[in-house]
């Protein structure tokens, strides 16, 4: 992002004292606006309009806004280290707060990867339309956390921002002490001039600092200097998360506050038909029953007795759109319109048809994914006030932008008066990048005037009332030539379009049908070199929701990939690791992963009988992941995973530790969809309802998993999303290799096995 | 009224006699530590003890509790942290942080029967569920838990 940030805009990054501490900001400048605009406007609070990135009060504590959602992906502690790096402070007086909403936050990577028309995944920032695309997502001022974006976005700002806290702080030193700038030196928070014996902590620069000169192009610190980054921290977040302290979105309390439980049609796009309010107004504590238009509400006292009520309100519904739909049937349809002659192509080389007409022993197979829920732990809630003027939103999400956006909208009052706290998340995944539940407590909280109401929604609503990951139907064919090397490969893809779902549930004035990289994500891009490739996608509208979930077209193009890799290399009778290496020419950091996967996997040591490795290999949000599988299947087809290998290139790591559980979480997310995510829809409505009937890897069948980094030095990736692309196909390819059955359909109960 | 021994203290809820433990402790009480994952007994989020017992408070009526010793997360360490919790931060075991309430409160049950847990008493006694999968820590934080305890 340096480039852009340096060729093709302004920015400005600079020191104000604010009640009495220093701030560092970072902003950009629209056009003819004065240098100084970003730094002297104010808000009402008298805060910094473009917000601070680092503030330093006459303590020495430096606080780092951090402008992302803490959802367990150790975001704050990785933000706050680069920001420490770089000011050489001492990472124990680095305090971290929420950042609030500002333009300047928009998280431009991830709109842009995800957005239709972007240019592809392969290409960097660097081209026109990538630019094009991020000054949509900057001047929509979308502030999100997805697409494993957080450190890729602040990696250069952050540290920027550090950079300048320091220069400043040691030009006001050397004003003080009237020594040269640059015989000062800073290490762990101490300013100090070794000549002259002076030395001082930032706390006693603050106040002269704030009236240096602004320095725009700081000099950021050779990586081979990092004193933090790239050093295991302890996480900043976890000891309230010990002690019960943390306060997530569930555990917001109001002055005043009411609660909401609510009843919600059942069936997708279904609506309200008629309640009997009357029936539960005398149950204890009942406040007051809100039909709106998708179901009804109780507001009462307490949670429970407002999730009795609703219980026990008489309602009926209409069906919705979605009546004839089930989940079987939509996997039939999806195969149908494969073909179909609607396919939009994403990545052509060659002629595929014509080899694979050529090819004596085509390989063909259909591989199947289903629905699939993201079942945050913590249960989907909003807490909000709406007033005749004005509305506020506590909430757990990840796009606080979009929730102030539609929060106004709902509510109906002007922006200026809409204010959005964004807790901990009990979990995202995509989920909490939704505005549905901005809606239903806006609609609730706006029935009872004036009063906060915290809605929250059961597990049985959350599992009922998703955003679905879609499901996906894939066919390939495959032409091997007399070398044993693949001579053409074509894929096509069936599936709704997550993008095409949120914009239209979203934004329907800016739905379009456009083309959506994430329905080939993870296909469209391999690394393997073909000579003949054609990869296509055929959108298929359907009456659910369908959004994004860890990974969005990864979690299931991986599977399907990876799996006919391995179909591929079975058919040329090679090693699944060798047949995947001789199509990695050029592809250093892919072979690399790769080989280092099969050596700490020990992948050419025989198994016993029953027991059999499986890997795959899988890039997702600029990171390289391998995964080597060891799986256990009895004769009554019963599976215990006994020990994952995961290899990680995320190029520049930050804080490894937290690549380590990220790697770990991202594998056993996966892990639970591949063993038992599916979710069933029945007349156009889910049927599963709660954790029974949706199952999660426990800690029984948590197998062990070992973490390796590989550093290439390529271009900085995600972390949060990429582990779990590569743990379906490694885990089938592995149950191939131990029973010879291979499995072409997610979760692996639908070939019988029993997890 | 019911009246209910909390964390050492003693409170007077006036609530239905089938209201969940969880919901009284969370709304009426005030102490939010303790969490709502599935409200069926399913998950774990809402493990407290009831005389060192630990109880899923979601499927647990508050009157059942009264005469019982409750424990929740903000009791467990006192006014320091417990050998769990300080294991839970020395294996760095949470992600979101969501269950981990539920977990340690489980996996202190655990290690006051049974100090120094086999692998197999560790997976048949945790049955919580994690979302974030931390249970490669939470197995490391137990057998850490176990050895800060002297069990081990
Ligand atoms: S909330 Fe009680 S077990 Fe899940
Ligand atoms: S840490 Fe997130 S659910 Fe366990």
């Amino acid at each position: 992002m340096a480039k852009l940030n340096v060729s093709r805009r302004k920015f400005l990054v600079g020191g104000i004292l604010v009640g009495g501490a220093l701030a560092v900001g970072y902003g950009f400048l629209r056009e003819g606006e004065p240098d100084n605009a970003a730094l002297t406007a104010t808000t009402e609070e008298g805060e910094i309009a473009l917000n601070a990135w680092v503030k330093v009060d006459r303590n020495g504590i430096v606080t780092v806004a951090v402008p992302r959602a803490e959802m367990g992906q150790g975001v704050y502690t990785a933000l706050a280290m680069l920001v420490a790096e770089e000011m050489e402070a001492n990472f124990d007086d680095i305090v971290v707060e929420q950042a609030p909403i500002a333009d300047i936050y928009a998280n431009i990577t991830m709109i842009k990867d995800s957005l239709p028309f972007s240019d592809g995944h392969h290409q960097g920032e660097e081209t026109v339309g990538a630019w094009g695309m991020a000054k949509v997502a900057r001047t929509l001022g979308v502030q999100a956390t997805g697409g494993s974006t957080s450190v890729r976005d602040a990696w250069i700002p952050m540290r920027e921002a550090g950079a300048t806290a320091k220069a400043m702080l040691v030009q006001a030193a050397a004003r003080d002490w009237d020594v040269p700038a640059g015989e000062i030196t800073v290490e762990n928070g101490v300013i100090s001039h070794a000549a002259s014996g002076a030395s001082g902590g930032f706390g006693d620069f603050v106040e002269r600092a704030a009236s240096e000169a602004v320095t725009t192009t700081p000099t950021l610190k050779d990586s081979r200097d990092f004193k933090l980054i790239g050093k295991p921290q302890m996480r900043v977040d976890i000891p309230e998360k010990v002690d019960g302290t943390a306060v997530f979105g569930v555990d917001v309390e109001v002055e005043g506050m009411a609660h909401a439980a609510v009843k919600l049609a059942p069936v997708f796009g279904g609506t309200l038909a008629s309640h009997d309010a009357e029936a539960v107004r005398g149950m204890p504590g009942v406040i007051a029953v809100v039909p709106f238009d998708i179901g009804v509400a109780v507001v009462a006292n307490s949670f429970w007795r407002a999730k009795t009520a609703v219980e026990a309100l008489p309602a009926s519904f209409n069906d919705g759109p979605a009546k004839d739909y089930s989940s079987a049937g939509i996997l039939t349809l999806l195969e149908e319109s494969l073909d179909s002659d609607d396919a939009r192509v994403y990545s052509e080389d060659g002629d595929a048809a014509a080899a694979i007409t050529a090819s004596a022993q085509p390989v063909h197979a259909v591989y199947k994914a289903p629905f699939l829920a993201h079942a945050c732990m913590e249960p989907m809630n909003c807490t909000a006030k709406v007033t005749e003027t004005g509305v506020e939103i506590w909430m757990p999400n990840q796009a606080p932008t979009l929730v102030k956006w539609f929060a106004e909208k709902f509510a109906d009052v002007p922006a200026e008066n809409v204010t959005v706290h964004t807790t901990l998340l009990g979990g995202g995944f995509g989920r909490r990048a939704e505005i549905d539940l901005v809606y239903l407590a806006v609609t609730i909280a706006k029935a009872v005037k004036g009063r906060p109401v915290k809605l929250i929604w059961t597990r049985e609503n959350d599992i009922q009332h998703d955003i679905y990951r879609p499901a996906a139907v894939s066919r390939f064919d495959g032409a091997l030539g007399p070398d044993g090397r693949i001579t053409g490969w074509a894929n096509r893809i069936a599936s709704q379009s997550v993008s095409g779902s949120f914009t239209e549930r979203l934004l329907p004035w800016a739905a379009m049908d456009m083309p959506d990289n994430t329905t080939s994500e993870g296909a469209a891009d391999i690394p393997y070199e073909f000579a003949n490739r054609m990869v296509d996608h055929v959108p298929v509208k359907l009456p659910i929701p369908v959004g994004f979930w860890r990974s969005v077209g990864h979690s299931y193009n991986a599977f399907f990939t990876e799996s006919f890799m391995d179909e591929m290399a079975h058919a040329a009778g090679k090693d699944p690791i060798e047949f995947r290496l001789a199509h990695l020419e050029g592809h250093r950091d892919f072979a690399d992963v790769l080989r280092k996967l099969a050596e700490v996997s020990r992948w050419s040591e025989p198994l016993p009988p029953g027991r059999g490795r499986g890997v795959a290999l899988h890039e997702s949000f600029s990171s390289i992941v391998g995964q080597v599988v060891e799986v256990t299947a009895n004769g009554s087809k019963e599976v215990t995973v006994d020990k994952v290998y995961c290899v990680v290139d995320c190029g520049a790591v930050v804080n490894p530790d937290t690549v380590t559980a990220q790697m770990e979480g991202g594998i056993l997310f996966g892990l639970t969809a591949a063993l038992y995510g599916e979710i069933e829809i029945e007349g156009g409505a889910v049927v599963n309802s709660n954790f029974p009937d949706y199952e999660m890897v426990r800690l029984a069948g948590c197998p062990e998993i070992e973490v390796h980094l590989a550093q290439s030095g390529r271009r900085l990736g995600g972390i949060g999303e990429v582990a779990t692309p590569p743990i379906a196909p490694a885990l089938a390819n592995a149950l191939f290799a131990a029973t010879g059955e291979r499995i072409r359909e997610l979760p692996i109960s639908k070939n019988g096995f029993i997890a | 009224m019911l009246k209910l021994d909390i964390n050492g203290a003693s409170y007077d809820v006036d609530v239905e006699d089938d209201t969940p433990l969880l919901w009284v402790l969370r709304d009426t009480v005030n102490l939010k530590g303790t969490k709502f994952g599935c409200g069926i007994a399913a998950c774990g989020a809402c493990t407290v003890h009831l005389d060192g017992a630990p109880v899923r408070s979601c499927s647990y009526p508050v009157a059942d509790a009264v005469g019982a010793k409750i424990t929740t997360i903000e009791g467990i360490g006192g006014d320091k942290l417990s050998a769990v919790q300080q294991a839970w931060i020395e294996e760095q075991v949470p992600q979101c942080g969501y269950c981990q309430s539920g977990m340690i409160m489980a996996v202190s049950a655990l290690l006051a029967e049974n100090p120094a847990p086999s692998d197999d008493d560790i997976a048949e006694s945790i049955t919580n569920i994690c979302r974030c999968g931390t249970y490669p820590r939470i197995k490391k934080a137990i057998k850490r838990a176990a050895q800060l305890q002297g069990g081990d």
